[in-house]
């Protein structure tokens, strides 16, 4: 009895015609396609997202710049920050879990495949939907305009007096449609990990990405929810003329910073407890060990998990809360800190003593570990309420997020693109061209972004679309302009890598890594089924106990 | 293509996980009640806080008879699926036609009153915070009702041309589940709109 691919003859099959081809990827319920129409949603957004922060930089570059107009500029950081979140980041965590889950949990699909089509078709919608704001922004009669009222929305710039035209609303309805496909997204995740596993893969002996991604779905349905209702409140508001955040009725703008931020802060960690996921089962590959500290680990990520819905506060020490308020959220976001310190410590740990290879993935995973580690430590002096007024809205809270999202999440998204893209494409990438892009990438997230906290401490606000010479900050923004240069040319160098592969990559065959989890038993790519066979485990590193029969795994 | 050989060793003939149904309702009704919990809280933050009128003690009327029709409608459900599991079709489809009908009449109590609302009354969704939030809060459980319904239905119409069966018990779970949901929120805007905010 095997799991063997049952053998389709690739080479005689007739080459089909190009709209059967697109046919069959629209009409998909293949969990693995879905995951990666997922990421290519999430690419080209990368890319666009990308061009709107450069156009940023460009415009800061020297005092007095007249690259773009203000309002442009304005546009410009709103469209950023709500693609980068919305429509990169989301979607990119979703298809990495979309592909990888039901192949570490030993499952032929998702619980609902049909759900998942329909999630993934929503996010799309969504984003086509913001992105028509560039044409249809003040309706059919004019000139068009993206929404240009800042990636958090604050009332009352959003009420039709001050958001003239349509372009708040197709933000709001952009944000509300994907978000029903998040959490479309989130009830198949939960219900696949609870419900598919197959015989032997016990809750304890899950891979830790099944952990993280079961944490993330359980989040993604308290935290997108708020966000719904406030975009649903805000629509009411624009469209039916309510009065939720119209402050001249009795409305409260404070409270859609409260709803919104409920959203917007348990989101980094829906973001970045995928990005462990990664680093967990990266890191211990090439070390050659296994995890260490493994239910430490999961207790950790359900430890992040209830917490981050406590922190959420800490956005608004600036609106004048109470001292106790103040106080508790202060308390909480150190608190966040003290799981997320364990697991830098258990991945370290995992390191220890291994016979370290530093393959491309490797490498992204090490520089995550470092600039995890600057970013927490940037997020606990912001948390001391009196340092967070003094910087609160300085380019040092950017200078900080990016950090985050960038130094951590986008440096651990890289990873896993190399370390599963031979098992996606079936081919493996250029280990030079991945060296080159990594070295790029690195010297360009460190020109930009930690230079970026020092016009920040000098006291350069967010969201200026110039300023004056003579205050100390020039020098600083043109260094972190140049650092976006070298940051693009990386990127050019990841997407001709993986596309070059992708034609004439060598044959990765389906374990190239000589990996412990279930998909690499599958062959690469893996066939529509996944497993002719449902597989048994009776460890937590199936394939090493296939390995080394003499020598099995204990169940600790 | 060779895969990697992985036999199962030891075949695990006891291996019964949760139902993917029931745990997929159980996150969808995670998610709806983080949605309603922020309405809730939207609506008790707002009370007393329009700056015009009517206020709610001025024109609210408690509905005394919708809410004993909807929450009944529990436990109409509830006989219709163990008449169910009985194999008693007839018994399962008027317990189940008397669902639909008693959540019916509930929908159409909500659509008198917001019609007394409108036009006996003038307070719609924007004259004042009162409007927006009470018409937001009701209009969202109230949507649930009719999402709720036109489920209930379509189970009474294959029912009545006798296509559901024991076989199909669990499904029906899991849509009562829902129900029960859209019941046990009622409560909550009950209690929070007639009670707490008159």
């Amino acid at each position: 009895m095997s799991t063997d691919s049952i053998a389709l003859n690739a080479v005689n099959a007739a080459p089909r015609p190009w709209s059967a081809v697109v046919h069959s990827w629209v009409t998909t319920v293949d969990h693995k396609r879905i995951g990666i129409l997922y990421i290519l949603l999430a690419l080209v957004f990368l890319v666009i997202g990308g061009i709107e922060a450069t156009i940023m930089r460009i415009q800061l570059i020297v005092p007095h710049n007249h690259f773009v107009s203000p309002q442009f500029f304005n546009q410009m950081f709103t469209m950023h920050g709500t693609t980068m979140i919305f429509f990169v980041a989301m979607p990119i965590v979703f298809g990495f879990g979309n592909y990888l889950v039901p192949l570490m949990i030993g499952a032929r699909d998702m619980a609902f495949p049909r759900v998942n089509a329909w999630s993934f078709w929503l996010t799309a919608f969504g984003g086509a939907l913001l992105y028509l704001s560039f044409i249809g922004g003040y309706g059919l009669y004019g000139a068009g305009a993206a929404p240009d009222v800042g990636w958090f929305a604050y009332a009352p710039l959003t009420s039709p007096t001050f958001s003239v035209g349509h372009s708040t609303d197709f933000w709001t309805l952009g944000l509300l449609v994907s978000g029903i496909g998040s959490i479309g997204a989130a009830v198949n995740f939960v219900a696949t990990i609870i419900c598919m596993r197959c015989p032997g893969m016990t809750l304890g002996r899950m891979p830790l990405l099944a952990w993280m991604n079961l944490v993330m779905g359980a989040m993604v349905l308290l935290v997108i929810s708020p966000l719904t209702a406030a975009q649903i409140m805000l629509a009411i508001d624009r469209f039916l003329g309510g009065h939720f955040f119209d402050t001249q009725a009795g409305g409260s703008a404070v409270l859609w910073m409260h709803f919104f931020w409920i959203f917007g802060h348990p989101e980094v960690y829906v973001l970045v407890i995928p990005a462990f996921a990664f680093i967990s089962e990266i890191v211990p590959v090439f070390s050659r060990k296994p995890i260490f500290g493994y239910p430490v680990m999961v207790a950790a990520t359900v430890g992040i998990g209830f917490v981050s819905f406590g922190v959420w506060a800490h956005h608004m020490f600036t609106v004048g809360m109470n001292s106790y308020a103040n106080s508790f959220f202060a308390l909480t976001t150190m608190v966040v800190g003290v799981p997320t310190g364990i697991k830098i410590f258990n991945w370290i740990g995992t390191m220890w003593g291994g016979r370290l290879q530093f393959k491309t993935p490797m490498l992204f995973c090490i520089a995550f570990l470092f600039q995890f580690l600057i970013a927490g430590l940037t997020g606990i002096m912001l948390a001391c309420v009196p340092f967070n007024w003094q910087l609160s809205g300085s380019y040092f809270v950017v200078a900080h997020f990016h950090y985050v999202i960038v130094g951590a999440i986008l440096f651990a998204l890289f990873g896993a693109f190399y370390y599963w893209f031979p098992k996606m494409s079936g081919r493996m990438y250029n280990e030079s061209f991945g060296k080159l892009h990594f070295w790029l990438f690195v010297i360009g997230f460190h020109l930009t972004f930690d230079f970026m906290h020092i016009p920040g401490l000098l006291g350069m606000p967010r969201r200026i679309y110039t300023y004056e010479p003579g205050r100390g900050w020039e020098i600083w923004n043109l260094i972190c302009t140049i650092g976006v240069f070298f940051q693009a040319a990386g990127i050019l160098v990841f997407v001709a890598n993986l596309a070059r592969s992708l034609l004439s990559g060598k044959l990765a065959g389906s374990d190239p890594w000589d990996a412990w989890t279930l998909e690499w038993s599958t062959s690469s790519p893996p066939p529509e089924y996944n497993f002719a066979q449902t597989p048994t485990v009776a460890s937590r590193r199936p394939l090493w106990d296939l390995k080394h029969p003499e020598d099995p795994d204990l169940d600790l | 293509m060779s895969a990697t050989l992985l036999t199962p060793s030891t075949l695990e003939s006891q291996w019964t996980l949760p139902s993917r149904g029931r745990v997929g309702m159980f996150c969808l009704i995670a998610a709806e009640s983080a949605i309603f919990i922020i309405f809730v809280v939207a609506y008790l933050f707002y009370i007393g806080k329009s700056v015009s009128g009517p206020m709610p003690r001025d024109v609210l009327v408690l509905p005394i008879f919708a809410t004993i029709c909807l929450l009944s409608s529990s436990i109409t459900i509830h006989l219709a699926l163990s008449a169910l599991t009985r194999e008693q079709p007839g018994a399962f489809r008027l317990w189940w036609f008397v669902t639909f009908a008693l959540g019916a009449i509930f929908l159409m109590e909500t659509g008198i009153e917001w019609h007394h609302l409108i036009y006996d009354k003038g307070l719609t969704i924007r004259t004042n915070l009162f409007g927006t939030t009470y018409y937001s809060l009701v209009g969202l459980h109230a949507s649930h009702v009719i999402v709720g319904l036109v489920l209930l239905l379509t189970v009474l119409m294959f029912s009545l041309v006798g296509r559901v069966s024991t076989e199909h018990k669990e499904r029906l779970d899991v849509l009562s589940y829902y129900w029960h949901f859209v019941d046990a929120v009622w409560v909550v805007v009950f209690f929070v709109v007639y009670i707490l905010g008159r």
